[in-house]
């Protein structure tokens, strides 16, 4: 059965905070910093922005990206750690602004970083089964980072919107297969009513990040029986630069084959839409036939990979909605000062 | 503002959702459901408004109602959108950048919220439309 991305959509709000600010006012060593997390400046939402708001932004994109009509779409899962209601669905707000409303289903997703891929999978179920005709997946944060915590460099703001379908003449890419791997690994969590999430430090990475993207990877390979060679492109979860960049040589992927998608150096962590950032940005300069290999992990924790194949269609509608690169575009930069505002840091009262 | 004030104008705040007169092409926003000018002989539909448009005047929030402190300054500005009506709106950004006959594009963007336990507005405010 065909299965594939219809379009695709990205917002990245225009403010930014450099590492070397956050390293400041922590006295911590900016270049050491950036050698290491290979990331140079992070997204900073607006005042008045939030996950509803970037979902919102996202999936207009992929909507003017497409050019179909809302009311196909027959499900909208959000994926997200910080949903600006603990009850009542950002879904809801993102079908009503889309004018997809009243004819679907929709619900949130959490799954740390890899919700947006979950909601992917979701829709794919769903399209393929034939229950609905057009499922949205979005994958959108405003992420916390508690001040003077090693998060606070990376944890960023952004979102992605993937509109998944099967009619095979409008398909922008074809998802070959998709495999999971997942385990309870208490690698970082936040508890209800707590404003910012506690990691593992060092147990992020082996137990958590690499066990579960290696493993996500080699079986969806095996599944399909290819070689990292049989792609043209590689995006794997971007919580730094380190961390994908190392898996991907573990798994036998060439540093060209990651780098179109690479984008967290100027972005920072978008959590839920970090990696589908990465696939998005690799959709903006694929060529028509070019295989991309995808692998999404969030703590908790698991990992989806996805084997994606660009169609002809991707050159008519890719300028239709603005580029990651566009949306890089003319940031403002912030001072600590301004970015704790930004972030709800400062208490009024 | 109630919380069915609220939702009785989702469509008009969330996109600009507003009514036309299929009978002399006037628009309205928002939404009138009697054409002023064919009074009972107009003929009145729904009408999404495409959102770009051009800023009228403007003026600089430095004294902000309650819920708006955090945003001074801002800019507040009158917006005639292309289809005619024109509406009220803040325009997102650096205020000093916002000039008379300024074109603009909506964005969905959070207006205000009921403090910390109540319900978030959301709707549309404008950017530039170059950016």
């Amino acid at each position: 059965m065909t299965i594939g991305i219809v379009s695709y959509g990205a917002y990245v709000p225009r403010y930014r905070i450099k590492v070397e600010e956050i390293a400041r006012l922590w006295g911590d060593d900016a270049e050491i910093l950036k050698k290491g997390l290979m990331v140079h400046e992070k997204s900073v939402p607006d005042l008045d922005e939030d996950t509803a708001t970037i979902a919102v932004e996202a999936a207009r994109s992929a909507l003017a990206r497409g050019e179909f009509d809302p009311a196909r779409i027959g499900a909208i899962y959000t994926g997200s750690e910080s949903h600006p209601y603990a009850v009542k669905p950002t879904s809801t707000i993102v079908a009503q602004a889309l004018g997809a409303t009243p004819d679907l289903t929709a619900a949130d997703f959490e799954f740390a970083c890899k919700a947006g891929t979950a909601a992917v999978q979701a829709c794919m179920g769903l399209v393929s089964s034939g229950m609905i005709e057009l499922g949205l997946a979005i994958g959108a944060d405003v992420s916390q980072g508690a001040p003077s915590d090693a998060l606070e460099y990376t944890a960023a703001a952004g979102g992605v919107a993937l509109v998944i379908g099967r009619k095979e003449s409008e398909l922008c890419a074809l998802i070959e297969d998709t495999y999971s791997f997942t385990t309870d690994t208490p690698d970082f969590w936040r508890r209800e009513g707590r404003p910012y999430p506690e990691h593992g430090g060092r147990f992020t990475g082996e137990p958590g990040y690499f066990k579960h993207v290696t493993n996500a990877a080699k079986g969806l390979l095996k599944k399909l029986g290819t070689t990292p060679e049989d792609y043209d492109y590689a995006v794997f979860h971007q919580p730094n630069g380190k961390f994908p960049t190392k898996v991907a040589k573990t798994l036998g992927f060439r540093k060209e084959q990651i780098a179109p998608g690479l984008v967290v150096t100027k972005i920072g962590n978008s959590y839920s839409g970090s990696c589908l950032m990465g696939l998005a940005a690799t959709l903006d300069q694929a060529k028509p036939g070019d295989r991309i290999f995808v692998t999404a992990f969030g703590s908790g924790a698991g990992s989806d990979a996805f084997s994606i194949k660009v169609t002809d269609r991707i050159e008519k509608i890719r300028a239709k909605a603005p580029k990651v690169s566009e949306l890089l575009k003319n940031p403002v930069y912030l001072d600590y000062g301004q970015y704790a505002k930004h972030k709800g840091k400062i208490r009024l009262a | 503002m109630s919380v069915p004030r609220f939702w009785r104008s989702l469509g008009s705040r969330y996109n600009l959702e507003g009514t036309h007169c299929t009978e002399c092409g006037e628009y309205y926003y928002p939404p009138r459901d009697t054409c002023v000018n064919c009074r009972r002989l107009g003929k009145i539909e729904s009408y999404k408004f495409k959102g770009t448009g051009e800023i009228i005047t403007y003026t600089i929030i430095h004294t902000a109602a309650e819920g708006f402190e955090e945003q001074t300054p801002y800019a507040l500005a009158i917006i005639k959108l292309d289809e005619g009506p024109s509406l009220t709106a803040q325009i997102v950004g650096n205020p000093k950048e916002v000039y008379i006959g300024m074109r603009v594009k909506p964005v969905f963007r959070k207006l205000g919220e009921d403090g910390e336990r109540g319900m978030i507005y959301y709707g549309t405010k404008f950017v530039p439309a170059e950016a």
